[in-house]
């Protein structure tokens, strides 16, 4: 269960951290200062969410590794978050189109885990479902105001849309591993809530008027630790005075 | 200071109005101010008054967007997930005093739009310190030490400024500021405490940072021709010479405390005025920075320019939208 | 420039017993928009349990030249002062 539960903290813990990650890119960059504290909020609430997963990480392996060793000492086969968040900020359309996609599913994913047998991420879950809830909202309303605004907003968050889409199923995917855990009661089942998600992302991609993109071949292969190209170069950025710095105190 | 006057050099800003003033009502106005009154928006104010401050609060504004970015530099490298949400906090933070301030200058009869067309088109300055790179992670520290230091030291006194929408944004920035200065020199004193190569980049950015955050607090007082009206107004509480000889005497014990040394062959403590003689600032850098010409000025501008650029079409969609709503619930 | 965002007033309400306390203004598109930055900027640090936003152009202010006018005259009717009517200092609670 150790393993099982290591690495299930991992895929939660690393999807908040890289996402955080990508987000903070933004800062003193946005295109309205209001965006901006926008922006950044829902960064700190992934940071935040991202040390407390990888902290139960740290426990269930028992090595005496804690979160800030996790975050800046894994290369790429041992980070376990989906392909989604670790794709590029693009345009603010391609940002709100992957926030889309992923806070819409991480808020059903914590309502369920709030029921976990598992104290620690129930806790978790608790406290993180009432952010992703606002962070749902935020990048819901975007995706109208960018699909149902200008021709060009149409057009770019059509293209952001089309980018991201290939890393939905991912979100969904349960291994043999996770089906242990699922068992256990201590890991969502995330296959039922699938159904929900569709009709959320449709309604809003309706509002929008944006067209449902069509089905195409999934991208995966995160949660295994196989990402693409982008993660090794995030990694050298956030990693970079940990490792240059060997035994340091920050 | 964020607030302080960035004229170039000998040239006098005109604040005489253009047209006279009815007597009475500058006499009132005049009153009230010095009887520890507050001006509030639609109250008469003399024009010269009125264009001060909005040129003070706006500076003061874009000098906290302006600083988002030396630190934001950082925050995708910051060495622990603490210090990079202590840092994303501290720059958000920094978003939200630059929204307070663009609010109670927008009150004064300018708008957003208008003060950031200032400041991109050069017309309107930002406090000279943001002008310098962020090198290395101590820098992060030595801006959170030195420079928020240097800020709340000028802060604090404005709360009592004589316009009200001022100084209440004055009371909310002060309240998060501390926040930002201790989390600076913590950063330096960990540090300082740590490795060769950590306490050899806190000494460097000490190196680098120390004259210029003496120089934020503006030009001498003989160089300062608007300070007196300024005071009188209740728009400035102190001379810059003031405050700026109350921060050296304030941090210098403070980097003491930690082992890194202040960069000034000169500096050396006075026994009679009780205070530190310190050497003399290169008035030369300062005003070439005022017009300009910092080490990261183009680096700086070109970023703000591109974001507000780059991101025109995000408004525009918002702004069409909530147009198209309005329609639809006409119709409705 | 057409596309700037309209300014709103942001009112917030600290705790339930106090009323709305205006703090300052966003810029936004829309309402959702003025709420979402308002809570962003006004209520970081947990300040607060209910926001209004006002668009700006809807608020009518007084005058401040009409001042006398409008608040004066409350200075002379004294009477609805308390410390107008002197009670004993036995008596309790009043």
């Amino acid at each position: 269960m150790g393993e099982a539960l290591y690495d299930y903290a991992l895929r939660l813990g690393d999807d908040s951290l890289v996402l955080g990650q990508r987000l903070s890119e933004w800062c003193g960059h946005a295109p309205m200062l209001e965006i901006d504290l926008s922006l950044a909020n829902v960064a700190l609430d992934l940071i935040g969410q991202s040390t407390h997963f990888l902290k139960l990480a740290g426990e269930a392996e028992g090595k005496g590794r804690d979160a800030d060793t996790l975050a800046f000492h894994r290369d790429v086969l041992d980070f376990r978050n989906c392909l989604l968040v670790e794709q590029p900020n693009g345009d603010f359309a391609q940002t709100i189109a992957r926030q889309f996609l992923f806070s819409n599913w991480q808020e059903l994913l914590f309502r369920e885990l709030m029921h976990s047998k598992l104290e620690v991420i129930a806790a978790i879950a608790a406290k993180a479902v009432k952010e992703v809830t606002y962070h749902t909202r935020l990048a819901n309303e975007w995706m109208v105001r960018l699909g149902d605004g200008t021709a060009e907003s149409h057009a770019r968050v059509a293209d952001g849309l089309d980018w991201m889409w290939r890393f939905a199923d991912e979100l969904f995917a349960v291994d043999a591993a996770l089906e242990t855990l699922i068992g256990d009661g201590i890991a969502a089942d995330m296959r039922l809530f699938r159904g929900e998600w569709d009709i959320r992302v449709d309604k809003v991609l309706a509002d929008a008027t944006l067209e449902i993109p069509k089905p195409r071949r999934a991208a995966t292969g995160g949660r295994i630790g196989h990402h693409s190209e982008h993660l090794g170069h995030l990694l050298s950025e956030m990693q970079f005075l940990p490792r240059a710095y060997p035994g340091a105190r920050w | 200071m964020y607030t302080t006057e960035l004229n170039d050099k000998g040239r006098k800003s005109s604040l005489a109005p253009v047209v006279a003033e009815d007597p009475a009502l500058l006499a009132a106005f005049e009153a009230r101010v010095s009887a520890d009154d507050f001006i509030e928006p639609k109250d008469w104010m003399p024009e010269a008054y009125r264009k001060t401050l909005v040129r003070q609060i706006s500076q003061h504004a874009h000098s906290e967007i302006v600083g988002m970015l030396p630190e934001g530099n950082w925050i995708t490298r910051a060495p622990s997930l603490r210090r990079k949400a202590v840092l994303l906090a501290k720059v958000q933070d920094e978003g939200g005093h630059g929204l307070y301030l663009y609010a109670a200058a927008e009150t004064l009869g300018t708008s957003r739009e208008d003060m950031i067309e200032a400041l991109h088109s050069g017309r309107a300055k930002y406090s000279t310190i943001f002008n310098y790179p962020t090198l290395t992670w101590a820098d992060i520290g030595a801006i959170g030490w030195l420079v928020d230091g240097a800020a709340i030291m000028n802060q604090v006194p404005l709360q009592r400024a004589s316009y009200g929408p001022y100084a209440r944004a004055m009371v909310r920035i002060c309240k998060e500021e501390s926040f930002h200065q201790r989390q600076g020199y913590e950063i330096m004193m960990t540090l300082a405490a740590g490795t060769t190569e950590q306490k050899r980049m806190a000494q460097d950015a000490l190196d680098r940072w120390w004259w210029p955050s003496l120089m934020m607090f503006g030009p001498p007082d003989d160089n300062s021709p608007n300070s007196a009206q300024s005071m009188r107004w209740r728009i400035k509480r102190e001379t810059n010479d003031q405050i700026r000889q109350r921060f050296v005497d304030v941090t210098v014990p403070q980097a003491d405390a930690i082992g890194l040394r202040v960069p000034d062959p000169a500096l050396a403590w006075n026994e009679t005025r009780e205070s530190y003689d310190f050497g003399e600032i290169d008035w030369d850098e300062f005003y070439a920075v005022v017009r300009g010409e910092g080490p990261v000025a183009k680096e700086r501008m070109s970023a703000r320019v591109k974001a507000w650029t780059d991101g025109a079409w995000v408004r525009e969609a918002a702004s069409t939208h909530a147009a198209k709503r309005d329609v639809r619930a006409a119709a409705e | 420039m057409s596309s700037e965002w309209p300014l709103w007033e942001v009112f917030v309400r600290a705790r339930n017993g106090l009323a709305h306390k205006h703090v300052g203004s966003v810029h936004a598109a829309d309402a959702r928009m003025a709420i979402e930055a308002a809570r962003d900027t006004y209520t970081r640090r947990m300040e607060g349990v209910s926001l209004w936003v006002v668009p700006s152009a809807a608020i009518t202010a007084s005058d401040p030249a009409e001042a006398g006018a409008l608040f004066e005259p409350a200075a002379d009717k004294i009477y609805r002062h308390p410390t107008f009517y002197s009670i004993p200092e036995h008596i309790k609670n009043i």
